[in-house]
C-alpha cells in the first residue's frame, strides 16, 4: 500500500499548457499515472496531446473536477499566481493539492495556510517541492520515475535532488519505497514532517522511514518530539547544512540559520534524543536504513 | 534583500513612523551641508553598511553641530569598518547618515518577523533596547514579549495597547506609540518585509517615541511585485561573485574552503558541502545550478567557481534524473576547455545515458576523476586534496 496517492488517483494539472506543466504531465502519464485534465484559464474546451493521449483543458478546477472526477491537483503556475491556484483547488474541494512552484512569497503562503484551516479535508503538499510518488502506481511531480522501486520504505524530505539521492541509494540496495513525499523547502508549507510521519505510521505496508531535513526553522525538532511518542517504525534521518554559515539563505527560502537558531547540530541532537538514527554522511542513508530494518 | 539604515528610515517616513530629521551623504561636503540644515546642537554621523555593531566599531559619532561634523565625516567615510557581523576584513564605508541628535530617556526594542511555525507575523518588543536582542533572548527571555498577528484580521487596537503597556510608554507618548505600531505592521505587509527592526526605539526627554535606528529586510520571493524596493539594492554590500551568480539564476555562496562545488538542487548542494567536510576537506562554496542545468549554466558556474582563487579542486555532483548525462558531460567538457581549466575535477553524475556521459569525459583528453556514488566522489576529493597539487 501507499499513502496520499495510488493507482486510482486522478490528476488534474493546473498550468498544463505551460512548458513545465506539459513536460512533467507527459512524464507522469508515461509512468502510468492517470492524468485526466488540465486547467488553464482562457483555454477551456481545448485539449493537449501528451504521450499519444488527448488531455482535455478546462477554465476552472471545479469544471475539470466535475467533468473528470479528478482528485489530485498538481500545480505548475508561476509564483505570482501560485497562491491563487492553491486557493482555487481548495475551493473546488480537491482532497490533495501538490504545488511544485518555487518562489511563492511567504506572505501569500501565510494567507493560504490560514484559508486552508477552514478546509480540513484539503491537504496541500509544498510549495517548492518535487511532489509525491507511490512507485509503480502514481507519480505526481517532477521526480525521475525510474530511480524508484515499490517497497516498504516511506521517504519524507524538504529537498528535491537530495531525496532522489536517498531513493537511489535504497533502490540500489534493492529496498523499495511505499511513498516518497517532498514537503518543500519554503518556510511556510502545507504538509509538514509530523503529518507525513502520521501517515507512514498508519500505513501497514510502510516498515521504515527515511526523513531528510535541513537547516532553518524547528520542523525537525517538532517531528522528533512527535516521533518519540507516536512512531514505532524505525526512522533514519539526515540533516543537510551541517557546514552552512549562519545568516545565509542556502538556495531554499527556508534554509537559513537566523539568530543562531535552526542549526543542523541542534536538529541532530533533538532527533537523536528521540531515538531516531541520525547519519552524518548523506552517502550512507540507504545502508543505514537497511541495517535499521534488519 | 537588505537595505541601508537611511533607506529604512525613508520608508519609515513614508509610513508616518517618526524618525530623527536627517539625510544621507556620500561626500564630506554633503555631510556638512546636511548638518547645516539641522537645528539641533548635537548631530549624529553614522556609517551606512549592511551590518550591525557599527557603534562599537567606531562607525557612529555624536558631535557638536559645526566643524566637528566635517572631521567626523572625514574619519568615517572611506574607513574599513570592522564589526562582529562584517568579518575580519570589514566593510568600506561609502555613505553616511547625518541626523539630529536626540535626548534619549529610554531605549526600547521593537521588531516584526514572520514566524514560520505559526505562519503568522510576530511583533517582538522589549524594554531592554539598544542591546543585542539575541543576547537578551538567551539570558533574559522574560524581558521579551511576543504578539502574534492574525493574517486576516491584521493588528488589533488591543494588541497595540498590550505592547505599548508592556513597554511602559509614558502617557504623553501613548497615542504616537499606538500609531507607530499599526503603521509598522502595515509597512511590514505592504512592502513584503521579512524583518523590520527598530533597535533602539527611544522615548525622548520630551516624551516623544522615535525610531532611532532601522533595519529592514525584504523577502526575495516577493521582489517581483516591489520594483521600487529592488532599486534600493546596494550591490557593493554583497559578495561580487554572489552578485555575478545571481545574474545567471545560480545560487552561489562563498565559503572559506578550497574545494569548489557544483551541484544541482539546494539540499544536495548542502549535503555535498557536508560530505566534503566529513572526509577531511573544506568546501569553498555552496553552488546550486538548479534543476535544469544546461550547457550555458554549467559554463557560467565554472567561470564563477574558478574566479575564487582559493579553489584548488572542483567537485561536480549532479543527480540528473531527467537530465541526460551525455549532454551534461558535453557541457562540462566544452566549458572546461573553453575556460582552460587546469584544476583537477572530480565528477559524479547520475541519470539517463550515464555510460555515454562517462565515455565523453574519458575521451575528452581532460583530467576528470569520475565517481559513481557520492561517497566515492568525496573519497576522491579527499585523496586529491591530500596530495600536493602539481602546478
Amino acid at each position: 500500500m501507499s499513502v496520499l496517492v495510488n493507482k486510482d488517483s486522478k490528476l488534474i494539472v493546473q498550468g498544463l499548457t505551460g512548458k513545465e506543466g506539459s513536460f512533467h504531465a507527459e512524464q507522469s502519464l508515461k509512468y502510468g499515472t492517470q492524468v485526466v485534465a488540465g486547467v488553464t484559464p482562457g483555454k477551456g474546451g481545448t485539449s493537449v496531446e501528451l504521450a499519444g493521449k488527448q488531455v482535455p483543458v478546462f477554465n476552472t478546477v471545479a469544471d475539470a473536477k466535475k467533468a473528470t472526477g479528478g482528485d489530485v491537483s498538481l500545480i505548475f503556475v508561476p509564483p505570482p499566481f501560485a497562491a491563487d491556484a492553491i486557493l482555487e483547488a481548495a475551493d473546488a474541494d480537491m482532497p490533495l493539492v501538490v504545488c511544485i512552484t518555487e518562489g511563492v512569497p511567504v506572505t501569500d503562503m501565510m494567507r493560504v495556510k490560514h484559508a486552508l484551516a477552514e478546509k480540513p479535508h484539503v491537504r496541500l503538499i509544498g510549495p517548492n517541492c518535487p511532489g509525491v510518488i507511490s512507485p509503480d502506481e502514481c507519480k505526481v511531480g517532477i521526480m525521475p520515475g525510474m530511480i524508484h522501486k515499490k517497497g516498504p520504505v516511506g521517504v519524507v524530505s524538504r529537498s528535491g535532488t537530495l531525496t532522489y539521492e536517498a531513493v537511489d541509494q535504497l533502490t540500489q540496495l534493492d529496498i523499495g519505497q511505499s511513498t516518497c513525499i517532498g514537503i518543500g523547502g519554503d518556510p511556510v508549507n502545507g504538509t509538514n514532517f509530523i503529518d507525513c510521519l502520521k501517515l507512514f505510521e498508519a500505513d501497514p505496508e510502510t516498515k521504515a522511514i527515511v526523513m531528510i531535513g535541513e537547516i532553518g526553522g524547528t520542523a525537525e525538532e517538532e517531528a522528533a518530539e512527535f516521533a518519540k511518542a507516536n512512531v514505532s517504525k524505525p526512522i533514519v534521518c539526515f540533516i543537510a547544512g551541517q557546514t552552512a554559515p549562519p545568516g545565509k539563505r542556502m538556495g531554499h527560502a527556508g534554509a537559513i540559520i537566523s539568530g543562531g537558531k535552526g542549526t543542523a547540530a541542534e536538529k541532530m541532537a533533538a532527533l537523536q534524543a528521540a531515538g531516531i538514527t541520525v547519519v552524518e554522511s548523506p552517502a550512507v542513508m540507504g545502508e543505514t536504513l537497511a541495517k535499521a530494518m534488519a | 534583500m537588505k537595505i541601508h539604515e537611511y533607506q529604512a528610515k525613508s520608508l519609515f517616513r513614508e509610513f508616518n513612523i517618526p524618525v530623527p530629521a536627517g539625510n544621507v551623504a556620500f561626500t564630506v561636503d554633503e555631510a556638512v551641508s546636511v548638518a547645516k540644515s539641522l537645528t539641533t546642537a548635537k548631530v549624529v554621523v553614522k556609517a551606512q553598511i549592511h551590518a550591525g555593531g557599527r557603534g562599537k566599531g567606531g562607525g557612529v559619532k555624536v558631535v557638536d553641530n559645526g566643524d566637528a561634523v566635517k572631521e567626523a565625516a572625514q574619519q568615517i567615510l572611506g574607513m574599513q569598518l570592522i564589526t562582529h557581523q562584517t568579518g575580519p576584513e570589514g566593510k568600506k564605508v561609502k555613505s553616511l547618515l547625518v541626523e539630529e541628535g536626540s535626548s534619549i530617556e529610554r531605549e526600547l526594542y521593537l521588531s516584526i518577523i514572520m514566524d514560520r511555525a505559526t505562519a503568522r507575523p510576530v511583533i517582538m518588543a522589549s524594554q531592554a533596547g539598544g542591546m543585542d536582542i539575541e543576547e537578551v533572548a538567551e539570558k533574559t527571555p522574560e524581558k521579551i514579549i511576543k504578539e502574534a498577528i492574525h493574517p486576516a484580521l491584521g493588528i488589533q487596537a488591543y494588541q497595540a495597547r498590550k505592547i505599548a503597556y508592556a513597554l511602559d510608554i509614558p502617557k504623553e507618548g501613548m497615542k504616537d506609540a499606538l500609531k507607530l505600531l499599526t503603521n509598522l505592521y502595515r509597512m511590514f505587509l505592504e512592502k513584503d518585509c521579512s524583518l523590520v527592526e527598530i533597535n533602539p526605539l527611544v522615548v525622548t526627554a520630551d516624551k516623544r517615541v522615535i525610531a532611532l535606528d532601522g533595519k529592514v529586510n525584504f523577502e526575495d520571493n516577493a521582489l517581483f511585485r516591489q520594483p521600487d524596493l529592488v532599486e534600493m539594492r546596494d550591490l557593493d554590500e554583497e559578495d561580487p561573485l554572489e552578485v555575478e551568480a545571481s545574474k545567471f539564476n545560480l545560487n552561489y555562496i562563498k565559503l572559506d574552503g578550497n574545494v569548489g562545488c557544483m551541484v544541482n538542487g539546494a539540499g544536495l548542494a548542502m549535503a555535498t558541502m557536508d560530505i566534503i567536510k566529513l572526509y577531511g576537506a573544506k568546501p569553498a562554496n555552496f553552488l546550486d545550478v538548479g534543476g535544469g542545468a544546461d550547457a550555458e549554466g554549467i559554463e557560467n558556474a565554472f567561470r564563477i567557481l574558478v574566479s575564487d582563487k582559493s579553489v584548488e579542486l572542483i567537485f561536480i555532483n549532479i543527480f540528473g534524473g531527467i537530465l541526460r548525462c551525455d549532454l551534461l558531460a558535453e557541457g562540462v567538457v566544452a566549458a572546461a576547455s573553453k575556460l582552460n581549466i587546469t584544476l583537477p575535477i572530480v565528477i559524479r553524475m547520475k541519470g539517463t545515458n550515464m555510460e555515454e556521459g562517462k565515455k565523453i569525459l574519458a575521451d575528452s583528453g581532460l583530467k576528470f576523476e569520475v565517481a559513481d556514488t557520492m561517497k566515492e566522489g568525496a573519497e576522491k576529493v579527499a585523496q586529491l586534496m591530500k596530495q600536493p597539487v602539481a602546478s
